[in-house]
């Protein structure tokens, strides 16, 4: 493939990459930029701990259950805990979204990896005999200082983990219901990392000063607090009937940890996130005959996950939209009901949208108990501000996005309590970069140069039309997790309600996958121009044309690829002065064209991209 | 071969037809051929043609005989009617069926070795009779089934894969269809559907023979240096007379050319075929000038494409036996035995 003179700021960017701009028609793609392939894998490019999916769902359709746990475990730490919880920011980016109805059930997949997979602790990092000296403190033991955990400890590091409360896990432990995660999947979870040896746990053991922490002589400090303190909400009535007012993910902990197990019959949810709809499904098995969510945005803009908006609705909990909560009405000192003013949106010039009141009369809903859950904040009253560890305007340590550290060296920050709330999988993300940051600090180097993640690409031919992996398309709908009668589940919190893949469903939605991991390589000069992939794919995804701009060429394919998101795949020019060109939009990877290609000039290959993570550091460079 | 099915999803900005179809409901079974074989490109286009022109795929027959070339019917418009004959006997087969029922299209679609070798005879014939069809020769110069000796259209002195030279001349097939009288020849390649999808449009709206030699290099027999069936030699020798553009009832014609680099003929269907002029001034109307023009560049070693002639005001067989309009079928007894008073009438006329 030709190379081509580029500006360093013109070539490959992230949101194109392999992508170089050179005169007035498109330069050929170059592939050996990793990102390129990488972005094709949709999935794996919208996990952000970049869990390689396409191979794991491979596995478990082989019924390797071990193996796909561990590929899994790996990357996002925990497939057992996420695969019931995770925001699973992969479904909405999977292609399979694009060509059909529903993207492919990734999430609850890794579920099935977690629980028909065979006893694997024999396959998990073991701490070496002699530790390497260096001691590093954990504060907060959620998801991202056990990633850190998990990644440092087979390097020899001693770790120490601090949490307030008595057990591990974060907000794994304390804010997601028990009906969505068995208590018994975190202790396992936990326990493989535990296991790795080195790491010593400090709990019910709250760290009240960072100052004093950094006495202790730790190398390092992690700080992975999460986002702790629930937003309340100060509108008339507040104080007077706090009795009956809870803030969500107080009370959701509070449940959790078997301090609460009643709420009255009548319960009001307020916001619209995900944690709304943990608290209103909880509400209803604690006693909750009549619970609603109200929401002050509509219902389309709700922070809530879709399915998780659908569970609560499943339950019988209504969502009320367009409402905002005016005042708690109380009497003698007992909420009474909450006062909502009607609103509706109103956009500006510039598209912001605003909401205004309607002026209609006031909506008074009656409770017993109203759930607050409009948002979480951060807090770090724990830390000195004369360190040298400096926050910015909105009271947030300043952390590089790169490497996780704050401005003082060798303190880092990760999760919830780096840029504010996001979700577990952010938080393992981050853990394995600050632990790549941590490993370089204590070993005296500079954390800003990040180790390259591991990419290989290999033919998956194994004869004329024959490939290694299965490339007949299913068409298959997407399969619905099978559930428990709900007769048990809204009368016990800790029944789970999703029962999980059986082997046989999971093979099937297994079989949805594209296997968008399985690349189609184009050699230019091997290409006879026989039209034979332009005829045979299904999708018209293939076209040869002249050369042009982007923008005007995308108008000439023979499908629009009217989806900017999506590169195209641009070869250099062919015998005839013409290119190809295809859209990767929504290429199946069904590897027709490959085999409709007599020359061999496309190719199938299997892309393999695994992120560089702390363990994985060869020895020698120690 | 390919083993699984095409998948049935499709881009689903796909353009739709006036029926509703879109071009993969034209398409027929997974291609058996040799992976990059010219044939499939050519029933690429076959459907690209068809959904083009809004056809329902009921009103159409495809008929062929025995070969590489004679598999194509299975491998487009899986929804149409089908007729795989005996070796080199596709056109009395389609004339025949042209005679009973004269509401389809007829697709022909046949090889060099059907076509110009054991089907010669037939070839000639159907032809000369103004058979009203397309046929289509999947032209490769080579018997593809029986490992690639030189069939009848191999040029004299084109080389085989060991390098061996073909001694004997070549059947030039538009040219003799020139001779036939074919009122529509025209000659096309695999390797460029810009030109061979008009062509077939053009040809299916035509009343009359229409024939289109379409070049297909066998990939597998004889795309090698020295043939002069290969995509490098096409492509290096092509010699394209026009372009050809069709428009049909429902397209608006736009006319922006200047005078004289552009031949319109107006078939009997009111479809408009628009000749953009390539190079040298030809007249596509003309057949003796083009059996000359043909003759000319093939001796000096070009391969002339394009729509070598075509003929406006053309007659088909039906015109001349004055048939019936009507298909066969749908006569009723009455019609086909109308009784002895008329064939007395008949033997009255002929005493």
């Amino acid at each position: 493939m030709a190379t081509f003179d580029v500006p360093e700021d013109e070539a490959a960017s992230s949101d194109h990459p392999g992508r170089a701009i050179s005169g007035p028609g498109m330069a050929p793609t170059d592939v050996r930029d990793p990102n390129y392939f990488h972005k094709v894998v949709d999935c794996q490019w919208a996990c952000p701990a970049h869990t390689p999916v396409p191979e794991y769902i491979r596995l478990i359709a082989q019924e390797r259950y071990s193996d796909a746990y561990i590929v899994n475990w790996r990357s996002n730490v925990f497939p057992g805990i996420l695969g019931r919880t995770c925001d699973r920011p992969c479904e909405p980016a999977c292609r399979r979204g694009r060509v059909e109805a529903e993207p492919v059930a990734i999430c609850r997949l890794k579920r099935v990896a977690a629980d028909y997979k065979d006893d694997i602790e024999g396959r998990l990092p073991r701490a070496p005999e002699a530790p390497n000296g260096k001691r590093i403190a954990l504060v907060g033991a959620g998801p991202a200082s056990l990633t850190v955990a998990r990644d440092l400890a087979p390097l020899g590091y001693e770790l120490v983990l601090f949490d307030g409360e008595a057990k591990g896990g974060g907000m794994i432990r304390s804010q997601i219901p028990r009906f969505r995660l068995p208590e018994s999947v975190i202790d396992e979870e936990l326990g493989y990392i535990y296991g790795i040896g080195g790491i010593e746990t400090r709990y019910g053991e709250r760290v009240e000063s960072l100052k004093g922490l950094l006495a202790e002589g730790f190398d390092a400090v992690f700080v992975g607090t999460g986002a702790p303190r629930g937003r309340d909400l100060d509108v008339p009535g507040r104080r007077e009937a706090a009795d009956n007012i809870h803030i969500g993910i107080d009370w959701l902990a509070n449940v959790a940890f078997g301090h609460v197990d009643r709420i009255g019959e009548r319960v009001i949810v307020l916001g619209g996130g995900n944690t709304a709809m943990d608290c209103c499904r909880t509400a209803r098995r604690l006693g909750g005959k009549e619970v609603h969510v109200v929401v002050r945005s509509g219902f389309e803009e709700m922070k809530a996950s879709p399915w998780e908006k659908e569970d609560a609705m499943h339950e019988g909990i209504p969502i009320h939209n367009f409402l905002t909560p005016k005042a708690f009405t109380h009497e003698a000192g007992r909420l009474t009901g909450v006062l909502f003013e009607k609103v509706a949106p109103q956009f500006d010039d510039n598209g912001r949208r605003r909401l205004v009141p309607t002026g209609e009369p006031d909506l008074h809903m009656p409770c017993d108990d109203v759930l607050v859950a409009i948002g979480q904040e951060n807090a770090f009253p724990w830390i000195e501000r004369d360190i040298g560890l400096d926050f910015d305007e909105w009271d947030m340590p300043k952390v590089d996005s790169t490497t996780h550290q704050s401005t003082l060296p060798g303190v880092f920050f990760g999760g919830d309590a780096a840029f504010g709330p996001k979700n577990i999988i952010w938080a393992v993300a981050h853990g394995h970069e600050a632990a790549i940051s941590i490993d370089l600090h204590c070993r005296g180097e500079d954390i800003s140069q990040r180790p390259p993640p591991l990419v290989n690409l290999a033919s998956q031919k194994m004869g004329l039309h024959e490939w290694s992996y299965d490339n007949a398309i299913s068409e298959d709908q997407r399969y619905q997790v099978p559930w428990r009668d709900q007769a048990i589940t809204l009368n016990d919190v800790s029944a789970e309600v999703e029962l999980g893949f059986d082997r046989d469903l999971a093979f099937r939605e297994t079989q949805r996958c594209l296997n968008c991991d399985v690349q189609t390589v184009f050699t230019d000069s091997l290409c006879i121009e026989c039209d034979a992939c332009v005829d045979i794919c299904p999708v018209d995804c293939i076209t040869f044309t002249g050369n042009g701009p982007e923008m005007e060429l995308r108008q000439r394919l023979n499908a629009p690829a009217d989806n900017p998101e999506q590169d195209l795949y641009v070869s250099g020019e062919l015998k005839t002065g013409r290119i190809m060109v295809k859209d990767e939009d929504i290429c199946l990877h069904c590897g027709l064209c490959a085999e409709r290609c007599p020359t061999g000039a496309w190719d199938m290959q299997k892309f393999l991209l695994d992120m560089a993570h702390a363990t994985d550091q060869p020895a020698c460079r120690r | 071969m390919t083993h699984i099915a095409k998948p049935r999803f499709r881009h689903p900005k796909l353009p739709v037809n006036a029926l509703g179809f879109t071009r993969r409901d034209y398409e027929g079974a997974v291609s058996t051929l040799c992976a990059g074989c010219g044939h499939d490109s050519i029933s690429g286009a076959i459907i690209q043609a068809c959904f083009e022109l809004d056809l329902p795929p009921h009103r159409l027959a495809k008929l062929s005989g025995i070969g590489c070339s004679s598999k194509t019917p299975t491998y487009f418009l899986g929804n149409s009617h089908g007729f795989n004959s005996v070796h080199g006997r596709m056109p009395s087969v389609l004339t025949g069926a042209n005679l009973a029922n004269r509401d389809l299209v007829y697709l022909g679609v046949s090889g060099d070795g059907d076509s110009a070798s054991i089907g010669l005879g037939q070839f000639a014939h159907c032809l000369r009779r103004g058979v009203d069809m397309v046929y289509i020769v999947e032209n490769n110069g080579v018997y593809g089934l029986t490992k690639g000796q030189f069939s009848a259209t191999a040029d004299q002195g084109a080389k085989d894969r060991r390098g061996g030279a073909n001694p004997d001349a070549a059947v030039d097939l538009p040219s003799l269809a020139l001779l036939m009288g074919a009122t529509f020849v025209a000659r096309s390649f695999s390797g460029d559907k810009a030109q061979l999808v008009p062509l077939i449009k053009a040809a299916m709206r035509h009343r009359g023979a229409a024939f289109i030699d379409c070049i297909s290099p066998c990939v597998a027999f004889n795309n090698h240096a020295g043939s002069t069936k290969s995509f490098d030699f096409v492509r290096e020798h092509n010699e394209a007379v026009n372009f050809l553009d069709v428009f049909t009832g429902r397209d608006e014609i736009t006319a922006d050319y200047e005078e004289g680099t552009v031949q319109e003929i107006v078939q009997h269907d009111g479809s408009v075929l628009r000749l953009k002029k390539l190079g040298a001034d030809y007249d596509a109307t003309d057949p003796v000038a083009a059996l000359a023009y043909l003759q000319s560049h093939q001796t000096a070693g070009e391969v002339v494409t394009g729509l070598i002639h075509v003929k406006a005001a053309a007659e088909d067989l039906h015109a001349r036996m004055e048939t019936v309009e009507a298909p066969l079928s749908s006569l009723d007894e009455a019609e086909l035995c109308p009784g002895a008073d008329a064939l007395a009438a008949i033997n009255a006329a002929l005493r």
